[in-house]
């Protein structure tokens, strides 16, 4: 069964959006992460317009957000003032990432700009996370599993403008969440993700936040974040599809249940282990897409961006 | 069969029209008369899309008083296309110059009763704008030592690929030596706007009478709502489709929530 995305201007079969949004949805509820980083490359690949894909997976993971965010708030797992300095940063941070998407939209680099983004961004917290989750294995095989300090200082904490953040247990510099919230905006608005997979490793290495309440911060900041990428892109460039995001939606909801389920038979670095041979493999796909020979050496788009 | 039995009823009509143009031409202009006795219609002359939309094809059909050969251009309005090449910079394909076209119709189709190399004079074919290769898309950069035809070439070629433009011409059938037709495909990805039909009557080289048809691309209903309202409010567009989101969210949240 077919149907015409208004602002994609194509005609998709429905069954491939919910599936995609399916599994994509099942993988994000059995690794806890967002999915976003997935779903806009498979968009892409499917052949919806680069533009279209990020803006509208961007509001596909409001969605997904809000209902992840408040499971985590029911088990009081958010740090609300982090959540809130981080958002702060993050407004600032998107504006300047929908801002970025736009002029080289213009300059016809922006498909260039999505690809190299994903192909470095996916490489690094990949091969980071094979290389923690192998160690992990390996060290539990070994059986000298060892347990590290709560969280160390460094001297980033030691920036002005000191805040307390009493859920975090906290009392560090708001420069170093505001500017990582800063960088996960502009990476959110240009990626279309969530930036999930950025924001906890930050929260976890950077800010030396206890991991119990990262993953529920990370997800109530995602939100607005999105939220103000949606708002931008559809304000700006005209390229969020209502139809496609409440499609994928449907099919992500239904996914992550069963992922959700699945993911608590795993054990963690496992997991992390499988996550990051994925992330990995989309990775490479995006990369080989890179320096392989196009078939035609030649592109056009349409000025206006759509004809009226 | 269905379609059959329309296409019988679509043929008669055109033979009446036949005779009534006919007639009124026989007032007009005795000379023209044994020529000019071109008339053709299409099988619809709208396109809506709507969310079922999946493109679609049209009929056009007509009829001639037997003498000369047909062609028939259909074609979107014209709009601004940037071609941009790609070059290999570090290993990484990457766009380089881009030039901009303009007078680029969205949508180009193109059927004959025969060769039109065979029908008109290169000069006439390039006037009219017959065949994809010999439209009159103009670069409006100021291209310095770059080569404009390839960039042209590459433009139909594109064009051709999203099954937009046909370079090969689309057959028509003449079901006596007086009734043709012929089917045009629009794909899904069809521009919207206003397009015309021409039809030429072609004979010994010269264009002896030709007819236009308007035709009508747009978008219907739940579709051009949802498009217009992206386009015309994109801020409240903008606003609506979080809130959406985060109801949806929420739902989803309540409804898993024992699960």
């Amino acid at each position: 069964m077919n149907i015409y995305l208004p602002i994609a201007e194509m005609s998709v079969d429905v069954f491939l959006i919910l599936g995609l949004g399916g599994a994509v949805g099942f993988l994000s509820g059995l690794f806890g992460v967002g999915g976003g980083f997935l779903m806009t490359p498979l968009l892409i690949f499917i052949g919806i317009p680069p533009a279209v894909s990020v803006a509208t997976e961007a509001n596909q993971i409001v969605a997904a957000s809000v209902s992840g965010a408040l499971a985590h708030m029911r088990r009081r797992n958010v740090d609300f003032k982090m959540g809130l300095v981080l958002t702060a940063g993050g407004f600032v941070g998107s504006g300047v990432g929908v801002l970025i998407f736009t002029l080289l939209r213009q300059v016809g680099q922006v498909d260039l700009l999505i690809a190299a983004s994903y192909v470095v961004m996916l490489a690094a917290i990949g091969s980071l996370m094979l290389f923690e989750s192998s160690r992990t294995i390996l060290r539990r095989q070994a059986g000298t599993a060892t347990r590290g300090k709560l969280h160390q200082h460094m001297w980033l904490h030691g920036l002005p403008f000191k805040m307390r953040f009493r859920r975090s247990r906290l009392y560090i510099s708001a420069i170093l969440p505001l500017g990582i919230g800063f960088i996960v905006g502009i990476l959110a608005a240009i990626m279309g993700v969530g930036g999930g997979f950025i924001m906890v490793p930050a929260m976890i290495y950077l800010l030396g936040m206890p991991t119990a309440i990262v993953v529920g911060t990370s997800l109530f900041q995602i939100i607005f974040v999105t939220s103000s990428v949606t708002f931008l892109q559809a304000t700006t460039n005209q390229t969020v599809d209502i139809v496609l995001a409440l499609l994928l939606l449907t099919g992500a909801v239904i996914g992550a249940q069963f992922g959700t389920k699945v993911g608590t038979r795993l054990r963690g670095e496992q997991l992390r282990g499988l996550l990051a041979i994925l992330v990995l493999v989309v990775c490479g796909k995006i990369a080989y897409d890179l320096v392989s020979t196009p078939i035609d050496l030649f592109s056009i788009s349409e000025i206006t961006g759509f004809t009226r | 069969m269905n379609k059959f039995c329309s296409s019988l009823v679509i043929l008669v009509v055109a033979l009446c029209l036949v005779k009534e143009q006919a007639n009124s031409e026989e007032i007009k202009n005795k000379n023209k008369l044994i020529y000019s006795a071109l008339v053709a219609d299409l099988s619809e002359d709208l396109i809506a899309i709507t969310t079922r939309f999946t493109g679609t094809e049209v009929l056009l059909f007509g009829a001639t008083n037997g003498i000369g050969d047909i062609i028939v251009v259909v074609r979107a309005p014209n709009s601004e296309v940037t071609v941009r090449q790609k070059g290999r910079v570090g290993g990484v394909w990457i766009n380089k110059e881009g030039i901009i076209f303009n007078n680029v119709p969205g949508f180009y189709h193109l059927a004959s009763s025969r060769p039109i190399d065979e029908l008109l004079p290169q000069a006439v074919l390039k006037k009219e704008q017959i065949g994809a290769e010999n439209l009159s898309v103009v670069p409006v950069t100021a291209a310095h030592g770059i080569d404009i035809s390839s960039y042209k070439k590459a433009l139909i070629r594109n064009k051709k690929r999203s099954g937009l433009y046909n370079t090969q011409p689309g057959k028509i059938t003449f079901l006596s030596n007086r009734l043709f037709k012929t089917s045009v495909d629009f794909p899904s990805s069809v521009p919207i706007g206003k397009y015309s039909a021409v039809v030429y009557l072609v004979d010994n080289g010269t264009i002896i009478d030709r007819t236009k048809t308007p035709l009508q691309v747009q978008k219907t209903g739940f579709e051009a709502k949802v498009f217009e309202f992206a386009n015309n409010q994109p801020s409240y567009y903008g606003i609506v489709a979080v809130v959406i989101a985060l109801f949806a969210g929420w739902l989803a949240s309540v409804m898993f929530r024992n699960v």
